[in-house]
C-alpha cells in the first residue's frame, strides 16, 4: 500500500506581510515580505527553498484576486526552483499545498514555500463596481451567466440562499449566526494583525444593514491587501529546524458543481465539503474531540455552519446553536473557533490567515488569544472547491 | 432589466431562448430520463449524447430565496427577490430566477410559475406566484 503523502510532510514556517486596507506596498513586494518572512521562521536559507506554489497564479483579472505568479514570486526571492505550480481550479485555495504535499512526498522537491497574496483593497480603490461588472457591457458567461441577469451580483447573494435555507429547514435565527461575527471580532480585538478590532455587540449586528437576506454586513468577510507564505518540508529535513515540525496529520479535498453553477443537495449543507470531511477523517486516528481549535472558512458567516457540519464537528443542523451566544466558540470554550478574528474580522486572506492562525496557535504565539496548549487544528477553506486539514505537533 | 444578458453559448442559447413561444426548456436525456441543468454535451448520469431541449412544464416551487437589498451598480433597483426554483419535473432541478411578487411573499416552498421577459435576444425566465 502507497503510504499516505502528507504523513511525510510538515510545515516547517509561516509569516504574513502587512495586512492593510489599502496597503502601500505592490502585491509582489507584500509576497516577497511574506516569503522571506516564512523562509526566515523555517530557519532555512533562500538558496535552500527548491519549489514554490501558489493559487490561483497570475490573471488578467482586475480585481487584485490574482495579482502574482509563482514564476514573480521565484525571481523576487531569487530562488530557482525545481518544482512550481499555480492552481486555479479544484479543491479551492488548498490546491497548491495538497500539490506540494504530494511534491514533497515523491522527492521532487524537499523544502516549498506556498503563498497566496491578495489585493482587492487596493483594486477596489480604482473600480468601486464589483469586478464581475467592470469592463462595460459585454455579456457574462460561464457560471456567472447563470446568476449574474438575475441580479445575484455577487456570491453574497448565491451563499445567502444557502443561510435562507438552512435557517427555514432547522428553525436557526439571525441571534445564531451573528454570534459568528461577534465572537470573531472578540478574538480579533486580540489579534495585533486583525484589520477590524473594535469589538461589537449582538445589537450592533443586528442594526447593521441587511445586504442579501439574511446575511447583513458583518456577515461578509473584508478586502485587504496582504500576503501569507508556509514553508512545507519533508519530515527528514524538519526535525533539525527553528521550529517544531507541525505534522500535516490528514488531508481532505472535494469538488462540487459550483463552479459551473450545479448545486447539490437542498441548499442546507454542502455536500462536496461533507466528502471532504470524511476524506480527511478516513486518513487518521485522531477524532473530532481531540481539536483544541478550528480555524474555519469564513467568506461569509453561513459557511462556518456549513463546514462544521461537513467536517463532523457537530451534528447537522446543530451548528447554529452550537454557535449561539458564542460561549462554545469563545477561547475557553469547546472549540476555539477563528482565533485570530478569521477574515470577517482579520480580512480576506483566502483561507491562507486561517492556516497562518492554526500554525501560530500550535507553535503557542497567540499573545492573549494563545489557546493553552494547542496540539492539534483543523483548518478549512473554500465556498466552491472545498479543502481541510489537520494539523498536529507532537 | 437585467444587469447583464448571458451570452449565447452553444450549449446554452436554447435555455435563454426558449421563451420566444413561451415555453421553459431543460436538457432532458432520452436515455436515462434524467433532466439537468446547466446543460452539458452529454448526460452526467449515464454518459449518453442523445440530450436535448426538451419542453417542461414552468411550474415549481421556490427552493430558497434572498431579498438582495445592496445596489450593486448605480441604477439598480432594490430591493428584490432572488431565488433557486426547483422545477416539479424532477428533484434537485434548479434555476436561478427572480421572484415577480413583492418581497414579503417571498417563502421557500412557494408555488410558481414562469413568467419570461425579453431583452434583446434573450427571454429571462423569471417566475411568479402561482394563481391560486
Amino acid at each position: 500500500m502507497i503510504p499516505l503523502p502528507e504523513k511525510s510532510v510538515c510545515i516547517t514556517g509561516a509569516a504574513q506581510s502587512e495586512v492593510a486596507r489599502p496597503s502601500q506596498r505592490s502585491a509582489l513586494q507584500l509576497t516577497a515580505d511574506a516569503c522571506l518572512a516564512a523562509i526566515a521562521d523555517a530557519g532555512l536559507s533562500v538558496a535552500e527553498i527548491d519549489g514554490i506554489a501558489t493559487y490561483p497564479g497570475k490573471s488578467a483579472e482586475g480585481g487584485g484576486i490574482a495579482p502574482v505568479s509563482p514564476s514573480e514570486a521565484a525571481e523576487v526571492l531569487g530562488i530557482t526552483p525545481r518544482w512550481i505550480l499555480a492552481s486555479s481550479e479544484g479543491f479551492s485555495h488548498m490546491a497548491p499545498i495538497f500539490n506540494a504535499v504530494t511534491a514533497i512526498a515523491c522527492g521532487l522537491a524537499r523544502h516549498v514555500v506556498v503563498f497566496r497574496t491578495v489585493a482587492q483593497a487596493s483594486a477596489r480603490r480604482q473600480a468601486r463596481a464589483s469586478t464581475l461588472l467592470s469592463g462595460g457591457r459585454d455579456r457574462v458567461e460561464g457560471n456567472n451567466a447563470w446568476t449574474v441577469p438575475f441580479g445575484a451580483v455577487s456570491p453574497v447573494n448565491t451563499f445567502a440562499l444557502y443561510a435562507q435555507a438552512y435557517f427555514d429547514r432547522y428553525g436557526a435565527n439571525e441571534a445564531q449566526l451573528g454570534a459568528i461575527a461577534v465572537t470573531s471580532r472578540a478574538h480579533a480585538a486580540l489579534n495585533p494583525a486583525a484589520i477590524y478590532r473594535e469589538p461589537i455587540t449582538l445589537d450592533d449586528y443586528l442594526a447593521s444593514r441587511v445586504v442579501s437576506s439574511p446575511l447583513r454586513l458583518y456577515d461578509c468577510d473584508a478586502h485587504v491587501d496582504g500576503a501569507t507564505a508556509l514553508v512545507l518540508s519533508h519530515r527528514d529535513a524538519a526535525a533539525d529546524l527553528r521550529n517544531p515540525p507541525l505534522h500535516v496529520e490528514a488531508m481532505g479535498m472535494a469538488v462540487g458543481g459550483l463552479w459551473t453553477g450545479r448545486h447539490e443537495g437542498d441548499f442546507t449543507s454542502l455536500p462536496a465539503a461533507h466528502r471532504a470531511g470524511e476524506m480527511l477523517w478516513s486518513r487518521t486516528d485522531l477524532t473530532p474531540d481531540r481539536i483544541d481549535c478550528a480555524q474555519i472558512y469564513d467568506g461569509f458567516s453561513i459557511f462556518v455552519w456549513l463546514w462544521l457540519e461537513a467536517l463532523g464537528l457537530v451534528p447537522s443542523g446543530e451548528a447554529c446553536r452550537f454557535t449561539e451566544g458564542g460561549s462554545r466558540i469563545g477561547l475557553g470554550g469547546e472549540l476555539p473557533l477563528n482565533t485570530g478574528g478569521g477574515q470577517l474580522s482579520a480580512g480576506r486572506l483566502h483561507g491562507y490567515g486561517h492556516i497562518h492562525e492554526a500554525c501560530v496557535q500550535l507553535w503557542q504565539r497567540g499573545g492573549k488569544r494563545q489557546v493553552a496548549g494547542a496540539r492539534n487544528a483543523i483548518v478549512s477553506n473554500g465556498g466552491y472547491g472545498y479543502g481541510a486539514m489537520l494539523l498536529r505537533r507532537d | 432589466m437585467a444587469p447583464k444578458l448571458p451570452r449565447l453559448e452553444p450549449d446554452t442559447a436554447f435555455f435563454w431562448t426558449s421563451g420566444a413561444d413561451g415555453r421553459l426548456r431543460i436538457q432532458h436525456c432520452a436515455d436515462c430520463g434524467q433532466w439537468q441543468h446547466p446543460p452539458l454535451p452529454r448526460c452526467a448520469s449515464c454518459g449518453s449524447e442523445t440530450v436535448s431541449p426538451e419542453p417542461v412544464s414552468g411550474r415549481g416551487r421556490i427552493a430558497s430565496y434572498t431579498v438582495n437589498r445592496e445596489a450593486w451598480l448605480p441604477d439598480m433597483a432594490v430591493p428584490f427577490v432572488f431565488a433557486a426554483v426547483e422545477l416539479a419535473e424532477q428533484a434537485g432541478l434548479y434555476v436561478f430566477t427572480n421572484l415577480k411578487a413583492p418581497i414579503e411573499e417571498a417563502r421557500r416552498g412557494l408555488p410558481v410559475t414562469v413568467a419570461f421577459e425579453q431583452q434583446d435576444d434573450v427571454w429571462l425566465p423569471m417566475f411568479r406566484p402561482e394563481a391560486s
